[in-house]
């Protein structure tokens, strides 16, 4: 089992993909030869950035579904599948904040906690347990879902997005668990907090952040195609912060 | 923690449904699939769990799956002139064309052999299935007015969307309730490929394939375009199995080279894997060659093969296509032996029933045959 994921010819699925982080990941791995299946719930943003990629003859395919939607699981799974051969590479990076603006969570409705864990939370399981099986028989593949520093931290009025990236947290690491834990394992799953990005999810939490003191997701997403590279170099299951993640040439 | 790991015993491996009554209740967990050893070697068989498969697998054996996942490939659709047809996708386009099996009106609630035929349609004839999903017809058959050649009016992401809004995975008389994409997938399906399940891998759940790795068990992944298993039309049911579209990869070239030569078992999963491992070995004069196929290699008892030792499959009645491809594999008095007994002890015949595990040497590395008859 070589040390390193070659890019080239491999195959990626990215929910959230038609804006941010998830849309940056989506540009850079295709620049990289990657054949991309970008997921998003808006049609319109989706299907404009997604032809912007296109044009610039890059390997990327756009599919609507809402992530929280089971019913929707399969199908996506099967249609990334038939449009760029079996996935390689799955990014979980599609959330949701929550109320918006952000709410105490004495005063979030219950509907909108579920709605939260039902984005960030069972639809990353579902969309992993579609796809594993697939990467544990042909010995290859990656999963990154994309948590928060709001996972570990106990900030007021981010309860029902901090709650779902900690358990999302955990989730990871018992999938890790289950698949062996060890550098060897051929299926490596990572947590990644990308740190606070200029995005327009974080201009909905904190609209008078001073936007320069962002990263730009650009070069947070390099930073994860770098660890999707040398996935060995954490172990199985790990949470790993972007900005401290060295990219290795 | 898996619990079958090393804690197989000869006996829970052997004796396991020997007892077994028809006043148990059905199985329904993929852990409950019961599985019948039969060992042409020792020309006994014996009755377990397919949860216990692992047991009756040695290190170094390599287990063959085939990956294709199951499509929603019944659509409905009509014609010009609104007369109902039920389209079945056989499988995965190639060059932009799907072959398809069609029927005329009712749906998998009527059995397939009741259902009536399509009405006569020509090439350049649409039929149209949604608002925004239409399909040419590009081509007919000789064999049959079923059977024909599709062009659908949409291409990749749109053409694909569309497919899974409208289409069903197919299914047949004996399970009227509509069946759920999910529940026709094996927990390792990747490219959609099949028009119908490769059920031969519903019983390796997660826990099943950790407990072969620990085992040292290895595997691969073929691609194989399992197609339908009835049509309705006699003179098409006689042609199948039709011609079939195949992928090896070469990881899986390599990984049954170095099974064999460390003189391991291939173990394929299912008669689709049987049929895309010896038809690529035939078609390339005995060495399995990586890359895409056409499966026409039709498998019987004159079949020697020449890369599968043998393979888990379901439990097949004499007369069938895949009865007939066991054949190559252990000699009839043995098979028609197996079915009887199967029957006897209540396994479930169709493809969400029971499990089969035909391989030589099984029964002899569990410390010898123990007879159930």
């Amino acid at each position: 089992m070589t040390m390193h994921m070659n890019l080239n010819d491999s195959t990626a699925l990215i929910t959230g993909g038609s804006q941010g982080l998830g849309y940056a990941l989506a540009s850079a791995l295709a620049e990289r030869g990657v054949r991309v299946v970008v997921v998003a719930r808006d049609p319109q943003a989706l299907h404009a950035n997604v032809s912007a990629l296109q044009e610039r003859g890059l390997r990327v395919h756009a599919l609507r579904a809402d992530i929280a939607d089971k019913h929707a699981i399969y199908p996506l799974a099967a249609q990334a599948a038939a449009l760029v051969g079996p996935i390689d590479i799955l990014i979980n990076n599609a959330s949701t904040l929550g109320p918006v603006p952000l709410q105490l969570l004495a005063d979030t409705d219950c509907e909108e906690l579920e709605r939260t864990l039902a984005v960030n939370l069972l639809g990353p399981f579902r969309l992993t347990k579609a796809l594993l099986g697939s990467m544990v028989l042909r010995g290859r593949g990656v999963v990154v879902n994309i948590s928060s520093d709001a996972a570990t931290e106990p900030y007021p009025e981010w309860g029902a997005y901090g709650a779902s990236k900690a358990a999302l947290d955990q989730l990871t690491r018992i999938w890790a668990a289950e698949l062996g834990v060890e550098l060897e394992s051929p299926v490596r799953i990572f947590a990644v907090d990308p740190g606070e990005m200029d995005t327009r999810m974080h201009a909905q939490a904190m609209p008078d952040a001073d936007r320069s003191q962002l990263a730009a997701p650009r070069d947070v997403a390099q930073s994860i195609i770098a660890m999707i590279e040398q996935p060995r170099r954490a172990a199985n299951g790990a949470r790993l912060s972007a900005s401290k993640w060295q990219v290795r040439t | 923690m898996t619990p079958h790991d090393g804690l197989i015993t000869h006996e829970s491996a052997t004796f396991r449904g020997d007892t077994t009554t028809s006043a148990q209740p059905e199985p329904t967990q993929p852990g409950a699939i019961r599985m019948l050893v039969v060992d042409p070697r020792a020309a006994d068989m014996r009755s377990s769990d397919a949860a216990q498969l692992p047991a009756w697998l040695r290190a170094g054996d390599l287990l063959v799956v085939n990956d294709a996942a199951t499509l929603p490939a019944s659509l409905s659709a009509s014609t010009r002139d609104h007369a109902p047809v039920e389209i079945r996708l056989l499988g995965p386009a190639r060059a932009g064309v799907f072959s398809a099996v069609l029927f005329g009106a009712g749906d998998h609630r009527t059995r397939t052999e009741d259902r009536p035929a399509p009405p006569r349609l020509r090439v350049g004839d649409k039929l149209v299935v949604g608002p925004r999903l239409t399909a040419e017809v590009v081509g007919c058959s000789d064999v049959s007015l079923r059977l024909v050649e599709l062009r659908f009016n949409a291409r990749e992401a749109e053409l694909w969307s569309a497919l899974y809004a409208w289409g069903k995975p197919v299914q047949y008389a004996d399970q009227p309730e509509p069946l759920p994409l999910w529940s026709v997938q094996t927990v390792y399906a990747a490219r959609p490929w099949a028009a119908e399940m490769p059920s031969a891998g519903r019983p390796l759940s997660m826990r099943t394939l950790t407990a072969l790795r620990r085992r040292g068990v290895r595997f691969a992944v073929l691609t194989h375009a399992a197609g339908l298993s009835a049509t309705g039309d006699p003179d098409l049911d006689r042609a199948l199995p039709l011609p079939e579209h195949y992928e090896i990869p070469a990881q899986t070239v390599r990984a049954v080279e170095r099974t064999r030569a460390a003189r391991g078992r291939v173990v394929a999963v299912g008669t689709s894997v049987v049929r895309a491992l010896e038809d690529s070995a035939q078609q390339s004069h005995g060495t399995l060659r990586a890359g895409e196929g056409l499966a026409t290699l039709r498998i019987g008892a004159i079949h020697k093969p020449r890369i599968v030792d043998g393979l888990l499959t379901g439990i097949h009645a004499p007369g069938e296509s895949h009865f007939a491809l066991l054949a190559a594999f252990a000699d009839e008095a043995l098979l028609r032996r197996s079915h009887q007994c199967a029957r006897q002890l209540g396994y479930r015949e169709h493809d969400f029933g029971d499990a089969c595990l035909l391989l030589a040497g099984t029964l002899n590395q569990q410390g010898g045959p123990i007879a159930i008859q």
